[in-house]
């Protein structure tokens, strides 16, 4: 860890640390001793070209994927060898990259199952769950905090794309994590959802600890607070955003196809 | 518990069945007839709970109805014919059952969950036709029906009616009380996406687990209830095709609500029986009128009501 500078200079002891994390498939070295530190308050952004390997990055922390060799430590203990959902009881929230919401639940019952999960035993068998005031108010006040309460009846399978990728934020704020890991939250969203998306971002960091895999580079320079650049499985820059954007060795591989 | 509104054709159909017996439905036979229908409602209901609750569908249910009614078997031959002990064995019999089998199966899901729950009744089947202490593949024919509190109560037609009619409507309660629930709410969400349950810190497989095992206690005392309504087992409860019956009652009534369970098994048993007087070849009929219920009901039988609102709006 000593060769990197942390995401954010005084801003505490990281929430995850990634320690020469390596993942192969077959021939090809798809995470290359990757180590990263997030701060716990703000956006940490992670770029790189197609075939970086961002995603399969998310799926080693969230848990979805072992890696080969390495360590993850997150909130203090480390979580290598734990399945996704311990991971997710520890207070580590996911969005996916293709929506996974529940498309028979309504927006509400998505969120209030998120509550669920923090909310004492689910093994409870006689009270209807979907009169529980525990459960849906925070629920509501997920939904409103993403600009969602007013769709709260409607069933996520009939929720366009920009309010589908709400809705992921609504579920993921609701477990009140200690790091939300966001992949590509902006795919597929137009352009006025893409901005109430950036914006609700910008509100969220001032709260949460946030690791953002984008390809839309506005929205990474307007929101991160430490960027991380991904090229062939290796970390080739981590810094301030202003200083990345400077790096002659993120221009040349990455940011030069397009600036 | 159910909403009113929701609860309104279940009602109905429980009052329905209650009055069958002063309504022209009295006779021996018909009774039996009905009998035989609400006890495999009871094994269907739980069913209901795995595949329009757990998404798992299990083509092996007959074998824990089977290993209920066996309970009663084995307890016969041992000359214990009380209730009291008679419908624990066979609830709690067929419960471990699915437990142990069901500690695997439900580790997977979709072909390989259909196919694991057929191999264990597979073996339950042939178990059953190798204990030449009860018959073996000739079955074993009851001393009597089981006793409650030493008396032979169950002998009395009527008192049978009631007594599957309550059990049907508690077992019907019981799965609308399980799927509301939080617990069903964490099994239905598991069943729309598992990988975004366990995102959430929850992992399916206890949950599975459970509804397997009530499922099976479900079965179990619809196996108790079969043996004293038949007086009579063999291996053939337990038998693939009985588990095919169970499926096709639960889809044929509807996946959507509890109901739906009952439904199917009264439609599926009533019409076996009238097209059974009607000709010797039913089958040929029965097949295709089932093939035609499931391409044009879309709900079921439990759906139909709100199909037959929306054609008359359209």
């Amino acid at each position: 860890m000593a060769d990197l500078p942390p995401a954010r200079p005084g801003a505490g002891t990281p929430i995850l640390a990634l320690e020469g994390l390596r993942k192969r498939f077959g021939g090809l070295t798809v995470t290359d001793d990757v180590s990263l530190a997030v701060a716990p308050r703000g956006i940490h952004a992670v770029i790189g070209p197609n075939g970086a390997g961002k995603t399969t990055l998310i799926h080693q922390i969230s848990g979805t994927l072992r890696p080969d060799a390495g360590r993850i430590r997150f909130a203090g203990r480390e979580i290598t060898h734990l399945p996704l959902h311990r991971r997710a009881r520890l207070g580590l929230a996911r969005s996916f990259q293709i929506t996974a919401v529940l498309p028979g639940f309504s927006a509400l019952e998505n969120v209030a199952l998120a509550v669920q999960a923090g909310a004492g035993s689910s093994f409870r068998f006689f009270r209807p769950a979907a009169g529980e005031a525990r459960l849906n108010e925070p629920a509501m006040a997920a939904l409103e905090q993403v600009g969602l309460a007013a769709r709260a009846a409607v069933k996520a399978g009939a929720l366009s794309h920009g309010e589908k990728r709400q809705l992921e934020l609504a579920i993921a704020l609701a477990l009140r994590p200690k790091l939300l890991l966001l992949d590509e939250p902006l795919a597929g969203a137009g352009p006025e959802e893409t901005e109430r998306l950036i914006a609700l971002l910008g509100r969220l960091k001032a709260d949460y600890a946030i690791l953002l895999v984008e390809h839309d580079m506005q929205a990474v320079f307007a929101l991160a607070d430490a960027v991380s650049v991904l090229v062939y499985g290796r970390l080739i820059a981590s810094g301030a955003p202003a200083a990345i954007r400077a790096d002659p060795a993120v221009r040349a591989a990455y940011l030069g196809e397009d600036a | 518990m159910p909403r009113w509104r929701e609860a309104a054709l279940p009602l109905l159909l429980f009052a329905l069945l209650g009055a069958a017996p002063w309504i022209g439905f009295g006779e021996g036979y018909v009774l039996s007839l009905l009998a035989r229908a609400m006890i495999l409602g009871i094994a269907a209901l739980g069913l209901h709970l795995l595949v329009g609750g757990a998404g798992l569908v299990s083509l092996g249910h007959a074998a824990l109805l089977g290993i209920g009614a066996y309970a009663v078997v084995v307890l016969d031959a041992a000359r214990v014919t009380e209730a009291v002990w008679v419908v624990p064995a066979s609830i709690l019999g067929a419960a471990l059952f699915a437990l142990l089998t069901g500690a695997v199966a439900v580790r997977t899901s979709g072909v390989q969950f259909i196919m694991i729950t057929l191999a264990f009744a597979q073996m339950a089947f042939f178990i059953a036709g190798s204990l030449s202490v009860y018959g073996g593949d000739d079955g074993y024919t009851l001393y009597g029906r089981t006793e409650l509190f030493g008396r032979r109560w169950l002998e009395d037609r009527l008192v049978f009616h009631y007594l599957c009619l309550a059990l049907l409507a508690g077992a019907w309660a019981l799965v609308g009380m399980l799927l509301a629930s939080r617990f069903g709410r964490v099994l239905r969400a598991a069943r729309e996406n598992a990988l975004r349950v366990a995102a959430l810190g929850f992992n399916p497989v206890p949950y599975r687990l459970l509804a397997y095992v009530i499922a099976g206690g479900m079965a179990g005392l619809a196996g108790a209830l079969l043996a004293n309504a038949t007086e009579f087992v063999a291996p053939s409860y337990l038998a693939w095709q009985r588990s095919g019956d169970l499926l096709f009652m639960v889809i044929l009534g509807g996946l959507g609500a509890p109901h739906g369970a009952v439904l199917g098994a009264l439609a599926m048993v009533l019409l076996e029986e009238w097209l059974g007087h009607w000709t010797a070849h039913w089958r040929l009929i029965f097949g295709p009128l089932l093939i035609l219920a499931v391409l044009f009901l879309k709900g079921g039988l439990a759906g139909l009501p709100a199909q037959l609102r929306g054609a008359g709006r359209g």
